[in-house]
C-alpha cells in the first residue's frame, strides 16, 4: 500500500554548505524573443518561464529586448543605483550606531527599482514595498526627507508614526508603504481601475517580494486585475529569500512566479532583475501593454537579496555566506558599469569619483537631517501630534486623551 | 413624503450620491445586474452604468483593497460586503490599511470609503449569516462604525457616510430591512408602511454621524441600544408600561457619550442591549463610559442584555436572540432594584 509523504521544499545551501544555484533557470542574453506588447496572454507563457536578459557576461547588450537607451540615460541609471546603495550603506551604519531604530537595505536589488522608475512616466502611480527605495531616489525625493523619516525627527513626513522606511509622497506619486505584506497589490489594482473608470492614461505599478505572493492579497490583486483589465504592472521581486525562508516555500519550485500571470489570464515576463537594461525594457513593455488597454503584466524580477532582510536578522544563521558572490546574475551596478565601460563611456576612475561624490551627497544630507533632530536628541515632534489624523477632525475622546497626556507631560516638567 | 423601507432608503441614498458626485462608485458581490442579495442596490447599475456599479469577484480583501486604491485615485467607493459574517477576509485591509492610511501618511493619503454590510440575526441565517461584529470594528482606531435602526436614519446616515472624509463601516441590521421587529418571531412580519421613521425624503439629506437619538423620552430608566434591538426594547418597555427613555446609539465611533450620559444621569438606571455577544462586546465599552460619567447618579448597577457568548446557533435562534422576554426580565430586575 502506498502512503503519502509530505514534500518539504529543498533549500540549496544552509550555513556551511556550498551554494547551489542550479535551480535558477537562465536564458542567454538576447535569446528570448520580444513580442509586440499587445500580444495575447497565452503567447507570454514561455516568456514567463524563460529569462529576459540583455547584458551578457562581457557587458554587451544583445537581442530584441535591448531598450537602446542613450548614454545619458545609462549614466543616470548608474548614478541612481549607486546613490541608492550608498544611501543604504550609510543608513545601515547609522542603525548600528543606534541613531535610527531599524533599516531595510535593497543591496543587490537596485536595478529592480531604479530601472522601473526610469521606464515609467512620472505620472504613473507607484505602490512600493519596503525594499524599493530606488523608486524614491529615482523619483527625485530629497535624501534629507527620507532620512528625516528614518529618524522620526521634527521634519518626519510621517510625523513620527511609522517605522523607518515607510515613506510616501503625493507629488512624486509614491503610495504610503505599509509594513503588512502585499496589501499594496490590490490597492494598486484599485488605483488603476479608477484611472480606467475616469478614462485617464496613467497606470499603476506595485512591487512585492516572492514570499508575499503566498498572501491572499496577491491573488486578489491578480484576479481583480484580470477581471477588469486594469492598467497596472504587478512586480514580483524574487530575491530568493523571505527572511530565512527560501523561495521554494512560496511555491517557487519548478514554476516561476511570473507564470502566476498567464495562469490567471495576465501576461507574464520573467526578467533578469540585475540587468538594468532588461528591467527597463520589460517595464516599458508592460507599461505600453497596460496603456494600450491590454491589461496587467506580472513581472518577475529575478534577483538576490545580498544583505540581511533587515537590521534585525543575521543571514549567516540561515544561509550560506558564499551565496551572494556566487549568484549567477551578478551585481546590477557592476553589470551596468561594465556595459558603459565597454561602450567607452565609463572607467574605474570615473566610478570612484562618482562614488566619492555621492558619498559626500549622502553625508551632507545626513548632517542636515540630524539638524532637525533624532529620536534622542535635538528638536522633537509635538506629542500632541500623536492624536491628529486618526480622523480628519479630532473627536472628543481623543481630545480628552490628548489633554490627559499633555497634563502628564507638563507635570513632569 | 414617500414611505420607504430600509432597503429602499439605502438604495435611494446611493442613487442620490451616484447622481450627485461623479467620484462615487458602488462595488461588491452581486450588487450590479442582480441588485444585491437583499436588493439594496437594485437598479443602480442600470441607472448609472456598469463602470460605476461593479459586480466583483468573491474576495472581500480584494474589494476593500481595490477600494483603498480607488480612494488614492480620487474616487469615493461604496463597497458592499454581502454579509458582515464575510467581512473577516477583508479585516487586514480594513484594520491595517483603511483605518491607518490617514494616520501613517500624516494625511497625505486617505481612504474615504464606505463599507456597507448587513449584520445581525433573526433571519434563520445560522452562524454565517447572523453575526454582529460592530464591537470588533469600533475597537479599531481610525474608522467610524455606525448602525441605523430605521429607514430615515439609514438614508441620511449613508449619505453622510459617503460624504465623510473618514472611512465608515456601515452596519445594516438586516432583520429590519423590511419592517421593524419586536423580537417575537411567531407574530406576522410587520412592514415599515405607516411608521413615522419610514417617512423618507426623495432627495438629498444627511443625518450626521456621531449623534445618538432619543427614540422614546422617559424618566424612570435609560435603555441604551441600537439596530434591531431598538425595536425589541421599545416593545418590551411598552409591554411593561415603564416610563423608560430609549436611546438609539446609532454611532459606535464616534460615540455620542454626552447624550447617553445625560439620559442615564437623569434616570439613574441603565440597561444596555445589543445582539452581539456580551463578553468584551460594545456594551462593555458603553457600560464603562457611562459609569465613569454617571457613577454618582446611578441608583442600580448598570445591566446588559446581549447575545449569549456562543457562536450564533441555527436551530436555537430564538433561544439565542436577546428577544422581548429577556429584555423585559432585565427591565423588571432593573426597576426592582429601586424597591
Amino acid at each position: 500500500m502506498s502512503v503519502s509523504k509530505l514534500h518539504v521544499p529543498a533549500v540549496p545551501a544552509r550555513p556551511g554548505e556550498q551554494p547551489d544555484f542550479s535551480y535558477v533557470r537562465l536564458s542567454a542574453a538576447g535569446e528570448v524573443p520580444r513580442p509586440d506588447p499587445t500580444v495575447a496572454v497565452g503567447e507570454t507563457a514561455s516568456l514567463a518561464e524563460s529569462l529576459v536578459c540583455v547584458l551578457d557576461d562581457s557587458g554587451q547588450a544583445l537581442g530584441p529586448w535591448n531598450p537602446k537607451l542613450d548614454t545619458e540615460q545609462l549614466l543616470k541609471g548608474l548614478r541612481l543605483m549607486l546613490l541608492t546603495r550608498l544611501f543604504d550603506e550609510r543608513m545601515q551604519r547609522t542603525q548600528r550606531q543606534g541613531r535610527i531604530t531599524f533599516y531595510v537595505r535593497s543591496l543587490g536589488e537596485e536595478a529592480v527599482s531604479v530601472a522601473a522608475a526610469m521606464a515609467l512616466s512620472d505620472r504613473d502611480m507607484l505602490f512600493p514595498s519596503y525594499r524599493n527605495q530606488g523608486l524614491h531616489v529615482a523619483r527625485g525625493m530629497s535624501l534629507v526627507d527620507l532620512m528625516c523619516q528614518l529618524l522620526s525627527n521634527s521634519r518626519d513626513m510621517c510625523l513620527g508614526r511609522q517605522l523607518p522606511v515607510m515613506y510616501h509622497s503625493v507629488p512624486r506619486r509614491l503610495f504610503s508603504i505599509s509594513g503588512n505584506l502585499a496589501t499594496q497589490f490590490p490597492q494598486a489594482v484599485g488605483w488603476a481601475m479608477a484611472a480606467a473608470i475616469k478614462g485617464e492614461s496613467d497606470i499603476a505599478a506595485a512591487w512585492t517580494g516572492e514570499g508575499s505572493t503566498a498572501a491572499a492579497d496577491f491573488h486578489h490583486a491578480l484576479t481583480f486585475a484580470k477581471v477588469y483589465r486594469a492598467p497596472v504592472i504587478l512586480n514580483v521581486v524574487n530575491n530568493q529569500w523571505a527572511i530565512s525562508t527560501f523561495q521554494g516555500y512560496a511555491g517557487g519550485e519548478q514554476r516561476s512566479f511570473a507564470a502566476r500571470g498567464p495562469g490567471i489570464g495576465l501576461a507574464g515576463l520573467r526578467v533578469d532583475g540585475n540587468d538594468f537594461l532588461a528591467v527597463h525594457a520589460a517595464t516599458a513593455w508592460a507599461a505600453e501593454r497596460a496603456r494600450a488597454g491590454y491589461g496587467a503584466t506580472v513581472l518577475e524580477l529575478v534577483t538576490y537579496r545580498a544583505g540581511a532582510h533587515s537590521t534585525s536578522d543575521d543571514p549567516a544563521r540561515y544561509r550560506s555566506r558564499e551565496e551572494a558572490e556566487q549568484w549567477p546574475l551578478g551585481d546590477p551596478i557592476d553589470r551596468l558599469a561594465q556595459h558603459l565601460e565597454r561602450e567607452g563611456a565609463w572607467d574605474a576612475a570615473r566610478h570612484a569619483a562618482l562614488a566619492a561624490e555621492l558619498e559626500q551627497e549622502v553625508a551632507a544630507a545626513w548632517r542636515e537631517a540630524i539638524s532637525h533632530g533624532t529620536l534622542t536628541e535635538g528638536p522633537k515632534l509635538d506629542p500632541a501630534l500623536m492624536f491628529e489624523d486618526v480622523f480628519k477632525e479630532l473627536p472628543a475622546h481623543l481630545r480628552e486623551q490628548r489633554d490627559e497626556l499633555l497634563a502628564e507631560i507638563s507635570a513632569l516638567e | 413624503m414617500p414611505s420607504m423601507n430600509m432597503v429602499q432608503a439605502l438604495n435611494s441614498a446611493m442613487d442620490v450620491m451616484l447622481q450627485r458626485d461623479p467620484r462615487v462608485v458602488v462595488l461588491g458581490e452581486d450588487v450590479g445586474y442582480f441588485g444585491g442579495v437583499f436588493r439594496v442596490t437594485d437598479g443602480l447599475q442600470k441607472q448609472h452604468g456598469a463602470h460605476r456599479v461593479l459586480d466583483t469577484p468573491i474576495a472581500e480583501g480584494g474589494i476593500v483593497g481595490a477600494s483603498v486604491g480607488m480612494c488614492a485615485n480620487g474616487l469615493r467607493p461604496v463597497a458592499e460586503i454581502q454579509f458582515a459574517d464575510y467581512i473577516y477576509p477583508a479585516y487586514d485591509q480594513i484594520v491595517s490599511e483603511v483605518a491607518r492610511l490617514r494616520y501613517r501618511s500624516a494625511a497625505a493619503f486617505t481612504a474615504p470609503l464606505t463599507i456597507r454590510t448587513p449584520c445581525g440575526g433573526g433571519i434563520r441565517g445560522g452562524q454565517t449569516h447572523s453575526q454582529s461584529p460592530e464591537g470588533v470594528f469600533a475597537h479599531v482606531s481610525g474608522i467610524k462604525t455606525v448602525m441605523p435602526s430605521n429607514p430615515h436614519d439609514a438614508k441620511g446616515m449613508l449619505i453622510a457616510a459617503i460624504e465623510d472624509d473618514d472611512p465608515v463601516i456601515f452596519f445594516e441590521p438586516k432583520r429590519i430591512y423590511n419592517g421593524p421587529f419586536d423580537g417575537e418571531p411567531d407574530k406576522p412580519a410587520e412592514s415599515w408602511a405607516g411608521h413615522p421613521q419610514a417617512e423618507v425624503p426623495e432627495g438629498y439629506y444627511t443625518v450626521p454621524l456621531g449623534q445618538a437619538a432619543i427614540t422614546r423620552a422617559g424618566s424612570a430608566l435609560s435603555v441604551i441600544t441600537y439596530g434591531t434591538m431598538v425595536h425589541v426594547c421599545l416593545a418590551a418597555v411598552q409591554a411593561l408600561g415603564l416610563d423608560a427613555e430609549v436611546v438609539d446609539v446609532r454611532s459606535m465611533m464616534p460615540l455620542d457619550i454626552d447624550t447617553i450620559a445625560a439620559s442615564v444621569s437623569k434616570t439613574g438606571r441603565c440597561l444596555i442591549v445589543h445582539e452581539a455577544t456580551r463578553f468584551g462586546g460594545f456594551g462593555a465599552e458603553l457600560s464603562a463610559s457611562i459609569q465613569e460619567r454617571c457613577f454618582w447618579h446611578l441608583e442600580a448597577p448598570i445591566m446588559r442584555v446581549a447575545g449569549w457568548d456562543t457562536p450564533y446557533p441555527h436551530a436555537f435562534e430564538w433561544g439565542y436572540f436577546p428577544g422581548k422576554r429577556r429584555v423585559m426580565n432585565a427591565l423588571r430586575k432593573l426597576v426592582g432594584e429601586a424597591a
